[in-house]
């Protein structure tokens, strides 16, 4: 019998709310089959199955908060479907949640959050329309918190209203505890929040130093998007997992000048000969530069798990993705040693859109065997970046510019990028890391074998 | 095409990437990247849209030419009739 669980999309979740169940009990579903959306601090996730079944029970309904670990569902594994003296009668009533249960966290489960110095991007004017995760809230905003039966004294005190009410509160600094339900059962609504909240300032510590002094405008007439508060949620995250890695993990620093004149020129050719929808980002080449590079120096493709380096096989490229109302998001590539280029290009599209959008999957944040930040667009030549426990390497590319170089005893310009490596000293030494930007400069040198 | 609906163009095109931006406020000598904080991503999905809007094949090396409003509506109107 397989326990579908919260999952912990970062080490600094402790807690998710259910937004909406992808599945009704009696659908069959294969391993990586999006079956729900959890809203974490972050953002709005879709989580994937693990195990391949058929959906047997739900446990929790859309609206509920849960700890991580808990037990949101019940699949029954086609192995046990095939072995019947192994199938246990389907308990007739919801399972009780299990108080004090401790998350589970998968070996290599990574904080989706961003590791360099968080690259504060003020919108233009206090934009309450998000990019994030539109339309997700409307959708679950009409259905009713179900009652269940109250198993243990957290559930009993457990608040009933509605998803967008809740996040609502969050973002108005109103108590849950103190508004007054006029839904079904007495469920909070959002009209009910926004009435309390009516009539009162907005306190503004609220979110410290995140919202906008001012008031954000009132949302526009045609509303694109839910008010959302990831912001304040999303700066907790990335400041927890932030510190847990400057206190834990002893960095060093090495960076090398990298001439990109042969890689850029190749693409420029490459690009001349595709549509422009089909033209290849030079940061792709950057990307899978690293993966090969990590081929050779495999030690910094991992974690640092229970005192020992844990090599992964898969070279997942966490690719920090900054957020236009602010924060940044790191999701994976999945395998880029094994894409093409066109391919990468094509996860990166798929990937960027999506995190924008708001739609990433939970394996998306919890892969990552390596981060790669490029903050080359804002004129940044060098990047020295905190690596993202349990990572243990961190690859950062500065912008591409002119200089001079000299090679062969000749003086010319070239494009140059500065590449750096934040590695964690207790997984390799500096020699390995050397190793493996000598690697990265080798691989860009011979930019049609990438 | 005139000047006009070129810039309107632009204008809805650029309202997609970055829909907090207020254009009454862009002058057509800003930079367009840095004033609407669009990054090498944002630039190529415009460049699509333009292509898909307009039917303009930029290539890549006319980028670094385009990099303010005023830049833009000079090079695409001396592409599209």
């Amino acid at each position: 019998m397989g326990e579908f669980c919260m999952p912990s999309l970062g080490a600094d979740m402790q807690a998710g709310t259910l937004l909406e169940w992808k599945v009704k009990p009696g659908d069959r579903v294969k391993r990586g089959d999006i079956i729900a959306v959890v809203d974490t601090d972050k953002a709005a996730i879709e989580v994937e199955s693990f195990e391949s079944g058929v959906v047997e029970q739900l446990l929790v309904q859309p609206g509920e908060k849960v700890p991580v670990g808990t037990v949101l569902a019940i699949i029954r594994t086609e192995h046990m479907t095939a072995g019947a003296e192994a199938v246990a009668p389907a308990p007739a009533e919801p399972l009780p949640v299990r108080a004090g249960m401790e998350p589970k966290l998968r070996p290599g489960m990574v904080e989706p959050v961003a590791r360099e110095l968080p690259l504060p991007r003020p919108p233009l004017q206090p934009s309450p329309t998000a990019r994030i995760v539109p339309g997700l809230a409307e959708g679950v905003e009409t259905v009713p918190p179900v009652p269940l039966p109250p198993p243990t004294a957290a559930r009993t005190e457990r608040i009933k209203a509605s998803p967008l009410a809740r996040r609502l509160a969050v973002e108005l600094g109103v108590d849950l505890g103190t508004v007054r339900g006029t839904g079904p059962d007495g469920a909070i609504g959002r009209a009910d929040v926004e009435s309390a909240a009516a009539g009162r300032p907005i306190p503004a510590a609220a979110a410290p130093g995140l919202l906008p002094e001012t008031k954000a405008p009132s949302p526009p007439a045609e509303a694109k998007a839910p008010p959302t508060d990831y912001q304040a949620g999303m700066r907790r995250a990335i400041a927890a997992a932030m510190a847990r890695s400057n206190r834990e993990i002893p960095h060093y620093y090495l960076e090398t000048r990298i001439d990109m004149s042969r890689a850029l020129r190749w693409l420029e050719a490459e690009n001349l000969k595709r549509s422009i929808k089909e033209r290849i980002l030079s940061v792709v080449l950057l990307l899978k530069a690293v993966a090969k590079a990590l081929g050779e120096v495999p030690e910094l493709n991992g974690y640092w798990i229970e005192d020992r380096f844990q090599a992964q096989e898969a070279i997942n490229i966490g690719f920090a993705i900054s957020l236009r109302q602010g924060g940044l998001i790191t999701p994976a590539l999945l395998s880029v040693d094994t894409k093409s280029l066109d391919e990468v290009m094509e996860a990166m599209r798929d990937l960027i859109t999506r995190t924008r959008a708001g739609r990433l999957r939970s394996s998306e944040l919890t892969d990552a065997t390596i981060t790669v930040t490029s903050l080359g667009d804002l004129g940044v030549e060098t990047v020295y970046g905190v690596i993202y426990p349990p990572q243990v390497a961190l690859v950062g590319f500065g912008k591409i510019t002119e200089q001079p170089w000299a090679e062969s005893g000749m003086l010319g310009i070239r494009p140059v990028v500065m590449a750096t490596l934040a590695g964690d000293h207790r997984a390799t030494d500096g020699r390995r890391g050397a190793q493996f930007l000598d690697a990265l400069n080798r691989f860009l040198q011979e930019p049609a074998n990438l | 095409m005139t000047e006009a609906e070129i810039r309107k163009t632009i204008f809805k095109l650029l309202g997609r990437i970055a829909p907090e931006a207020d254009f009454s406020t862009l002058a057509p000598d800003d930079n367009l990247r840095r004033t609407l904080d669009i990054d090498s991503f944002d630039a190529l999905n415009f460049f699509i849209a333009l292509h898909e809007e307009l039917g303009v094949e930029i290539p890549e090396s006319d980028y670094g030419r385009l990099n303010t409003l005023a830049e833009l509506v000079r090079y695409l109107s001396t592409q599209v009739g």
